[in-house]
């Protein structure tokens, strides 16, 4: 019986004939926290009575939640995080550099490697064939002063993805539609193998919106096949040395395969207060907003910036509506601007925030008022999330973003397009 | 054996709703972010429950953000266990590792307010209240023996690296 992506890069990493169902101690490439799990971990590091790190070059941390920091707690985490890096050689992103996730794909995550971070969205790294999952702060701690963790085989979904995407619909479209289709705990304790001529013909930016957002049905890892579009990217970030061709066995075991076809698919956006609560774009129309928010480790990338500039372009964002963008990183930012995106966003009326989480998170940067609506990019959309729990997210695509902001109400991207 | 009262919650009961973001800046004072734990789903909750009772969920429990501060929290207000019909997985290996049981069962036969007994040994609830009994679905090994240790730290300290065959 051949091997899924899972079972092959399981295998390879501890050094025994993983299968789904097995319990596997594996070594870890990268164990990485953020500012809002980094603390616990390091606190629970120093009572584990493990002294130091296994390997600081497999290791990183990352300012983002609270970036720049709104107050003296955060602060105060913020040098603790700091001062334990410093001390130990280990690398730490500070504020204004970007979302981990961003930062892991554009610096850290290669194909076959194992990542653990400690923030749900570490999937994210998945779309370059790298094993990565979300962990508390305490396995992080522990993956951090061992090098490795225990982690149980999961039975995988084949998701066959066919055609492609019809003008105005985007990654971000089919992962929240297939995200409705499974149930927000469809796939829990699985792993999502995306493949088929769908994937072949998808640019990297596009898998990575797909991957991030397989937590939101439950799975413990959104995998794509290593291939061509993989390699250029890795060598785009000067590390295509780290390269191999990785994708599951042809006669590997799938739990259930679901198949799509992206010429069917229409832009889709997320209701209160559950990211399985999907409804089309045009079954919105007349949904008034207050904020419109573009960024976040799911569709914050230069890509996406470059579908809501097209669309603001010499257009201005309806009065009643405040519209945020915050790229997902320094570089992203960087090149956002050579293009001149930043520039047609800023005279559509947009605030451009540092690098970083953003209001997503709800500590800052756009904390929504009582009753007020606002359509993201996030990945998700709970009560409470964006700081306040008498507030209202939906979520949809860049495209659908823009568009609303414009309109100040939801609607279908192609009525501006 | 454990025994104390069941405080019912719906499905889907998010990270968000058991630790909510905006109290973010509380992560490294968790005995003021206790104060505001499940403030939005069920308020008064801090205040009504007493040490040894159990929280009892519909399906998903804890889905969403890896902050393990919502285990620890839950902990700390005194839950001896979580009751529920399915937990998201980081959520449900951050309550082992601080351990706090997290135990998978038919939860629709529970009342709110209902007198439980826990086996855990035995793997068996019964509702004293309306008489229902559970079984308890299994755990990996692995996860036993964190729980028996009271978590991953004090497993770690006495093991020095992860035990399995």
């Amino acid at each position: 019986m051949g091997k899924t992506l899972s079972e092959k890069i399981l295998s390879q990493k501890s050094g025994s004939d993983a299968r789904a169902g097995d319990i596997v101690v594996a070594q870890v490439d990268l164990a990485f926290v953020q500012d809002g799990t980094g603390p616990l971990a390091l606190r629970q590091l120093a009572e584990s009575g493990i002294e130091g790190v296994a390997d600081p070059k497999q290791v990183a941390f990352f300012l983002d939640h609270a970036s720049p920091s709104p107050n003296r707690e955060l602060s105060q985490d913020h040098a603790l995080l700091r001062h334990f890096a410093l001390k130990n050689g280990v690398q730490l992103w500070d504020i204004g550099e970007g979302v981990c996730h961003q930062l892991v794909v554009e610096s850290y995550a290669s194909p076959g490697e194992v990542i653990v971070g400690a923030d749900s969205h570490t999937v994210t790294a998945g779309a370059l064939a790298a094993f990565a999952t979300g962990m508390g702060s305490t396995d992080v701690a522990i993956a951090i002063a061992l090098g490795r963790t225990w982690l149980r085989v999961p039975e995988s979904f084949r998701v066959v993805l066919r055609g492609k995407f019809k003008k105005g619909v985007y990654a971000k479209d089919l992962i929240l539609h297939l995200i409705g289709k499974l149930g927000a705990d469809g796939a829990t304790y699985k792993a999502l193998e995306f493949c088929g001529r769908g994937v072949t013909g998808m640019g990297m930016s596009e898998r990575f919106t797909i991957a991030n957002m397989a937590v939101e049905a439950g799975a413990k890892v959104g995998l794509f096949p290593a291939d061509e579009t993989t390699r250029a990217y890795l060598e785009s970030r000067g590390r295509g040395e780290r390269f191999r061709l990785l994708r599951p066995d042809p006669d590997a075991n799938y739990e259930e395969t679901i198949e799509v076809d992206l010429e069917g698919l229409e832009p889709t956006v997320s209701m209160p207060h559950a990211v399985d609560n999907i409804v089309l774009a045009k079954e919105l129309k007349g949904e008034k907003v207050e904020q419109v928010f573009i960024g976040t480790c799911t569709n914050g990338r230069l890509e996406d910036l470059a579908v809501a500039a097209r669309i603001l372009k010499g257009k201005r964002r309806h009065p009643s509506v405040r519209l945020l963008v915050a790229p997902a990183s320094r570089g992203v930012l960087m090149e956002a601007m050579a293009a001149g995106y930043v520039k047609d966003l800023l005279e559509a009326g947009a605030a451009i925030l540092p690098p970083g989480c953003g209001p997503c998170v709800g500590i800052h940067q756009g904390v929504l008022g009582d009753g007020e609506r606002c359509l993201s990019t996030a990945n998700r959309n709970f009560r409470g999330r964006m700081g306040n729990p008498e507030g209202f997210i939906y979520l949809g695509s860049p495209a659908t973003a823009a568009a609303t902001a414009i309109a100040g109400e939801i609607i279908d991207p192609r009525e501006m397009m | 054996m454990l025994k104390g009262r069941a405080f019912k919650f719906g499905d889907n009961i998010s990270t968000d709703d058991i630790a909510p973001g905006r109290w973010f800046h509380l992560r490294s004072n968790l005995p003021e972010l206790a104060k505001h734990l499940l403030e939005d789903v069920h308020p008064g909750f801090t205040s009504g429950v007493r040490p040894g009772d159990f929280i009892v969920a519909g399906k998903n429990f804890g889905l969403g953000s890896s902050r393990e501060h919502a285990a620890v929290i839950i902990k700390m207000a005194g839950v001896a266990a979580i009751l529920a019909r399915s937990a998201a997985r980081i959520f449900f290996r951050n309550a082992i590792n601080v351990g706090l049981p997290v135990l998978i069962c038919d939860t629709d036969k529970i009342n709110d307010g209902d007198e439980l007994e826990v086996d855990l040994e035995g793997r068996k609830v019964k509702d004293i209240t309306n008489g229902a009994e559970l079984s308890i679905g299994k755990f990996p090994e692995v996860m036993l023996k964190i729980l028996d240790e009271g978590g991953l730290v004090p497993y770690i300290k006495k093991y020095k690296d992860f035990e399995i065959p």
